[in-house]
């Protein structure tokens, strides 16, 4: 018995009721591909999201309508998933910071104080 | 030049036939929300579906300064006798094949015929022309990579697509029945025929497809499904009709 639902591509598919896992067809399974958004000539491509597709061509046509379709774009790239290296979430330790180390940040400069003086007096004229 | 009667009456039937298509092969389109192969797929096809729809409203927009109805009397009150869309976009969706090589014909001349209108002499049609020409060219995009996608697939999807191509070709033709009008349409700068709109059609689906690894039906063997630009329609348009208008004629002096 196939297995029947509401969902006609379930239905449509002819899945076995007691099938087990089998072998995936490549072609069943499209890979993903990371999409990357440019809003503007010269600045920076955004991570957006993702798309199936079989082909990096179809990735493109799928990224323009998923996440184009509202905004303003110039340009798109699409990188397959499994070409993008990452790091383990279990060495996010090398992502911490400690508290000895706040003379590397901008804010400890004394300057801040003047900066942040600066912007209070800019304020209320910028909002006008 | 100072149009006459029959330039209009021209002009009109030209509107009509490109607003038709666009509806009624934009309600089938839209047939395919939510049971679309795959997800992106689904979004892509529903958008391009509501693009072909928008583009239809602004021409039946032209059509209303010609002096025609508004435009939701003139796309929901018509019976299928009286619409000058071609048959090939009232055939039900049928199986992915089909829809997609009637979205790869359909759609290449719906590009080309709005890129021959983009220095009509009948300055609204030229704007529309110019205005859709980013979306149209993204259409005949997507359908060029699935035809090429598919082309070069498993043999099943060639098989499948050569087929539909074989099918759908004698409808495709049928976009370009000539009009009463053609004389008038090429003397008075509106448009420069069907005729040498499908000799462009025919060059380009040519090209693509052959270059997809595709065989193209040989024209003179091939019957043009004539009939829809006079009103004649296959027993698929009037059901669409009634189920388009369904809503519309529950009340059709609601304010939407």
């Amino acid at each position: 018995m196939n297995i029947k639902s509401l969902d006609p591509r379930v239905t449509r598919a002819n899945i076995d009721e007691n099938a087990q896992d089998g072998v995936l067809n490549p072609l069943d399974h499209f890979q993903t591909y990371e999409v990357f958004e440019q809003k503007k000539r010269g600045t920076h491509h955004i991570h957006v999201g993702s798309v199936h597709a079989p082909s990096p061509e179809l990735a493109m046509i799928f990224a323009k309508e998923q996440y184009t379709r509202r905004g303003q774009c110039v340009n798109l790239w699409v990188v397959k998933t499994q070409d993008v290296f990452v790091t383990e979430y279990t060495d996010a330790d090398i992502f911490e910071t400690t508290a000895s180390k706040k003379y590397r940040e901008p804010d400890a400069y004394k300057v801040i104080d003047r900066i942040n003086a600066y912007k209070e007096r800019t304020k209320t004229k910028s909002t006008i | 030049m100072e149009f006459t009667d029959k330039h209009v009456m021209g002009l009109k039937d030209l509107l009509y036939r490109m607003a038709d298509d666009l509806l009624i092969l934009g309600h089938r389109n839209s047939e395919w929300t939510g049971l679309g192969p795959i997800l992106e797929e689904d979004i892509a096809f529903s958008s391009m579906a509501q693009d072909k729809i928008g583009q239809s409203l602004a021409l039946f927009e032209i059509l209303h300064e010609l002096g025609e109805s508004e435009p939701d009397t003139v796309a929901f009150t018509r019976n299928d006798n009286q619409f000058h869309s071609c048959q090939l976009v009232e055939y039900p969706i049928g199986e992915y094949d089909f829809s997609l090589v009637r979205h790869f014909f359909f759609d290449h001349a719906d590009a080309l015929r709005f890129e021959m209108l983009t220095d009509t002499v009948v300055e609204p049609l030229q704007m529309v022309a110019r205005k859709f020409k980013g979306e149209i060219k993204y259409h005949t995009m997507h359908a060029d990579i699935w035809l090429k996608q598919l082309g070069s697939s498993s043999e099943e999807a060639k098989l499948r697509m050569q087929h539909a191509i074989n099918e759908v070709f004698p409808l495709a033709l049928g976009i370009f029945e000539p009009s009463d009008y053609e004389a008038e349409l090429i003397e008075s700068g509106i448009f420069a025929g069907e005729a040498e709109l499908q000799s462009r059609w025919l060059d380009k689906i040519t090209h693509l497809l052959t270059s997809y690894g595709y065989t193209i039906p040989v024209l003179s063997d091939t019957v043009s499904a004539y009939g829809g630009r006079k009103g004649k329609h296959t027993p698929f348009l009037q059901p669409l009709l009634d189920e388009m208008t369904e809503v519309f004629r529950i009340d059709p002096a609601a304010e939407w």
